[in-house]
């Protein structure tokens, strides 16, 4: 049984239709990236799974109990916002204990100045703190509990927010771009710091985010949202390696994907230069228009001529691991870019002839309205001879 | 600094200023001054600030005797607490559906907020006194305060505040569990201090001085508020013995200039804060 | 109009499902109920009550009343008391009103260049605002003083012979305009300080880069079009505050001499509260909300056409 599932959510603001039939499935423990350029309707969606707005059609199901009808202060789900959303006059431990004090005492015992005469408030409150004060040890916020939030800085009002999130112990989890108020450094080490926290606390969480960096190097499983729609749900390294549909391929990765358009040739064939890989569909007609990708790593540049497509280097960025060439395809007026070691790309510089190569296994064919084209890669004497070589 | 520190800019900027002071503040001065002098004294040297005779306590004697000084403040306090107190448990409430919730009429009742900021007291008096006096509700607290159980200005201001808290704090309270009303006892309110303190401000100095409506429905000594037992002991001491009247005066002036001198940096900011926005 | 609105808040609640939206719709009607209900009972009606009376001849202790159409405001444009109190008021405002603003300004502009004593010259031009009227007045009708006051005193020692400032018809409403821009400058102060103190430092900076060397062109390039939409509104408060003067003319004139001091509220009051002719009193109340919403209407015209620097 999964954890968590959202059945074609619907939602429209106006005309405006922001979620066009999510869809999405989460195991038990898993943490899932939805990921996606700003106004994809990611944060929207994150709000409908919160309770905080409602889809106009679909249903979320948790632990098998539908939950779409459910207010957001009675669904067992927990939120960390962009902004924290700490309450500014109360300090970080009582911050991290509202959501306890919210569910464990009853109406009379929060009652201020009556509420400890009820029976069971102190022992309630004691437990509380104890809980309070666990979680924030587990978090390394002790010396922060008495602060407010307005005395602490951006990490580690962060923390407090993750703290109050994580107390109850709620059944999902969810983060709207949380380290997006960070600093660079502080945003690389939070990272690694949530992964960790939601290793050991093994809820299902739902992460937010337009880094395609974070959603990579945190999730199990990487959503791409792009224009309401899911377009993939898959692994990191699947999405990376293996996009299913173009808008997919160009949303991720960094420098950006290589995309040309490109017409199918004889015999369901894409060719790249000499470089040639069949579709699986051979009922394609020839002449039809596709577009053709390929990972900027995997460009070749050779500036002594030989095989490959003749192009000029416009611009070259030296990044210290790397180099990035961008260069000009001449025959179609189309600029490739290539990521190449430092000692491939010595010596480049803007205006030079050069030849782009590559290997047909990374070529990319998508349909023009989007999706991935399956293609089987074509033996070319380049490759023999590189086998050979 | 030190080469212009007495520039001739300066000194005309501070004369002005200090002139102008000295002439907006000659009221006080004089009501302090005559609030000390016998009768004698005020007819003949109205320039000299200091009494020739002490009469403080013959003065303020004659002013508590002739009109109930007590009673007067104690009606001011309780009709200005009463006032503000409803104003504020009505007022917050609806401004926090208007500001955070969605609900179809938020904009018929921003209209509705924006009409009422136009109406006067002086306005809507006629019939309401003509009301007051069917159901036999002259002469009465529930007279003086019922009116202005509603401020629509203070909706106004409550909800400018509120537009300006962020969505997510209240989000956030939803998923710690609050419902609305938990929301606006303990988070609105709790953060809502600087506009609450301002509305109070603005409440309590309109209210405190209001003339015209309890005018119109207290003909009661027993009810009557500072500015209209002011008017009764005028009317009493209807010859020129400023020196009880000024004395009088000082009496019920002081609570008010007490409390702005004590707070003036938050008299100040609410009604920059309560006139700009309003 | 009060039973539809309830009517249509019970089909609400009554069709309320579980889902979130309906539940937050029908929290944000209970929250408001309250407040709607009293705006409707103590302002809505009232002035719904005004309209419809100035067209009856009602009285307060007489039984029963008629409509009289438009007799009342017939009654009106006859009325020399009603006309000497329109124009009355129009002039206190056209005095107050100026140079109260002009003269906050130009205080605000010098305590914002001076260095010292700022919450000094605050408060001593503030504390007027702060104090009650009712009993400012018995302390200015004691300066007025034809003579024993110490206005008059004062004029006095440099050989001129005072008027009876609040005695004599010619002089009772500029005597009342002095007490109205006493009273009234602070309060006009305070906001145009903080209008003053949030006009960014670097506009000034850039100004002067610009060329425009002296304070003057400043003032005339940076602080004046900054403080437009302050200035709007201490211009709209200021007239509406004037046209409501009643508080020192019932304290120390009662409208005299000779009416010379007759006021619109004033007026109305009279009309309405002492001689209780409610109905015609009701119809000077129209005349009084007519002038309030047209000075509310330019407020928001002016404000759309030209104010657009915030």
């Amino acid at each position: 049984m999964s954890a968590l599932s959202i059945r074609g959510v619907r939602k429209s603001f106006g005309d405006n239709q922001i979620l066009k039939g999510v869809s999405l499935e989460a195991a038990p423990g898993e943490f899932i990236a939805l990921v996606g350029p700003s106004g994809c309707g990611k944060s929207t969606l994150l709000r409908i799974l919160a309770g905080l707005e409602t889809a106009d059609c679909g249903e979320i199901v948790v632990a098998g109990q539908d939950i779409s009808g459910v207010r957001a202060a009675d669904r067992n789900i927990a939120m960390v916002f962009q902004s924290y959303a700490l309450y500014p006059h109360l300090s970080a431990a009582q911050n991290i204990a509202v959501p306890l004090v919210m569910r464990r005492l009853t109406r009379a015992q929060r009652l201020p100045m009556l509420g400890p005469l009820i029976p069971g408030q102190r022992k309630a409150v004691a437990a509380i703190k104890r809980d309070v004060r666990e979680m924030a040890a587990s978090l390394k916020i002790d010396h922060l509990l008495d602060r407010k939030p307005g005395q602490m800085s951006g990490g580690q009002r962060q923390r407090v927010a993750l703290g109050r999130a994580m107390v109850r112990r709620p059944a999902i989890f969810l983060m709207d771009e949380p380290l997006s108020n960070l600093d660079a450094n502080l945003r690389v080490h939070a990272r690694g710091e949530i992964v960790e926290l939601h290793r050991r606390a093994g809820v299902p969480t739902v992460y937010v985010t337009h880094d395609q960096a974070e959603a990579l190097s945190m999730a199990d499983r990487v959503a791409v949202m792009i224009g309401g729609a899911l377009l993939q749900l898959a692994p990191p390294q699947v999405i990376y390696d293996d996009p299913q549909h173009v808008e997919v391929a160009k949303f991720i990765g960094q420098p950006r994907n290589n995309l040309l358009s490109s017409q199918v040739e004889a015999d369901a064939v894409v060719a790249f230069g000499d470089v040639r890989c069949a579709l699986s569909d051979r009922t394609i007609a020839t002449g039809t228009a596709v577009t053709l990708g390929i990972r900027p790593e995997f460009v070749g540049i050779s500036a002594t001529g030989g095989s490959g497509l003749p192009a000029r280097v416009e611009r070259v960025e030296f990044l210290g691991s790397e180099i990035i060439v961008y260069s000009r395809l001449e025959a179609i007026r189309e600029t490739m870019i290539a990521k190449v070691s430092p000692a491939e790309g010595a010596g480049l510089a803007a205006g030079m002839p050069v030849r782009l190569h590559a290997a047909a296994e990374h070529l990319l064919v998508f349909a023009t309205d989007g999706p991935r084209l399956a293609t089987t890669p074509i033996a070319t004497h380049v490759a023999r001879e590189a086998a050979h070589g | 600094m030190t080469r212009n520190f007495l520039s001739l800019g300066r000194i005309a900027r501070l004369s002005v200023l200090g002139l102008g002071a000295l002439i907006f503040l000659a009221p006080y001065i004089f009501m302090i001054s005559t609030a000390g002098k016998a009768q004698s004294d005020i007819f003949n040297a109205s320039l000299s600030l200091v009494p020739q005779q002490w009469f403080y306590v013959q003065n303020f004697t004659k002013a508590l005797s002739r009109v109930s000084m007590g009673t007067l403040l104690f009606n001011g306090v309780v009709v200005c607490l009463l006032i503000l107190v409803i104003q504020v448990v009505i007022a917050i409430p609806c401004a926090y559906a208007m500001a955070k919730l969605r609900f179809r009429a938020a904009r018929a009742m921003m209209v509705l907020v924006m009409l009422g900021l136009l109406v006067p007291i002086h306005a809507t008096a006629l019939p309401l006194y003509v009301a007051f006096d069917r159901v036999g509700g002259l002469n009465s607290y529930f007279a003086l305060v019922a009116p202005f159980t509603i401020s629509v200005f203070g909706i106004f201001l409550f909800l400018q505040f509120f537009r300006s808290m962020p969505d997510d704090l209240i989000h956030a309270a939803r998923l710690d569990g609050m419902s609305e009303v938990g929301i606006i006892a303990r988070v609105i309110v709790p953060n809502a201090w600087p506009a609450i303190t301002a509305f109070s401000i603005f409440s309590v100095v309109a209210h405190w001085n209001d003339l015209y409506w309890p005018l119109i429905v207290v003909s009661n000594q027993a009810y009557a508020t500072p500015p209209l037992g002011l008017l009764y002991f005028r009317a009493a001491e209807a010859g020129d013995d400023y020196g009880a009247l000024t004395a009088a005066t000082l009496i019920i002036t002081f609570p008010l200039v007490a409390a702005f001198l004590l707070a003036q940096k938050r008299f100040v900011e609410g009604i920059t804060m309560t006139g700009l926005k309003g | 109009m009060a039973d539809l609105v309830a009517a249509h808040g019970t089909i609400r609640h009554a069709a309320a499902t579980t889902t979130p939206e309906h539940h937050e719709a029908r929290t944000a009607w209970l929250l408001s109920l309250p407040a709607i209900a009293l705006v409707f009972l103590f302002i809505l009606l009232p002035v719904a009550a005004v309209i419809g009376l100035g067209f009856t001849d009602f009285e307060l202790g007489y039984s029963g009343f008629r409509f009289v159409g438009f007799d009342n405001y017939a009654e009106l444009l006859s009325d020399r008391t009603f006309k000497q109190s329109l124009w009355n008021t129009a002039v206190y405002t056209a005095i107050v009103t100026p140079v109260s603003i002009f003269m906050a300004l130009g205080l605000a502009m010098l305590i914002e260049a001076e260095g010292i004593g700022r919450s000094f010259f605050r408060t001593a031009y503030f504390l007027p605002v702060a104090s009650l009227l009712v009993a400012m007045a018995t302390v200015w009708q004691y300066l007025f003083h034809p003579t024993i006051g110490p206005i008059n005193a004062l004029l006095a020692l440099v050989g001129l012979e005072g008027p009876n400032w609040l005695g004599a018809s010619g002089t009772v409403l500029y005597s009342l305009s002095i007490i109205g821009i006493w009273q009234s400058v602070g309060f006009n102060l305070v906001l145009f300080l903080a209008g003053l103190t949030a006009i960014p430092r670097e506009l000034y900076a850039a100004a002067e880069v610009d060329g425009a060397k002296s304070a003057w062109d400043r003032v005339r390039l940076v602080t004046w079009p900054m403080l437009g939409p302050t200035t709007l509104f201490v211009t709209t408060i200021s007239i509406i505050n004037s046209v409501k003067v009643f508080e020192t003319v019932k304290t120390l004139t009662e409208g005299g001499p000779n009416k010379a001091s007759e006021v619109l509220l004033f007026t109305i009051y009279k009309e309405g509260f002492v001689y209780l002719r409610v109905g015609y009193a009701s119809a000077m109340t129209v005349v009084f909300l007519a002038i309030l919403v047209v000075l509310m209407f330019l407020q928001y015209r002016i404000q759309d056409r030209q104010v657009h620097y915030s």
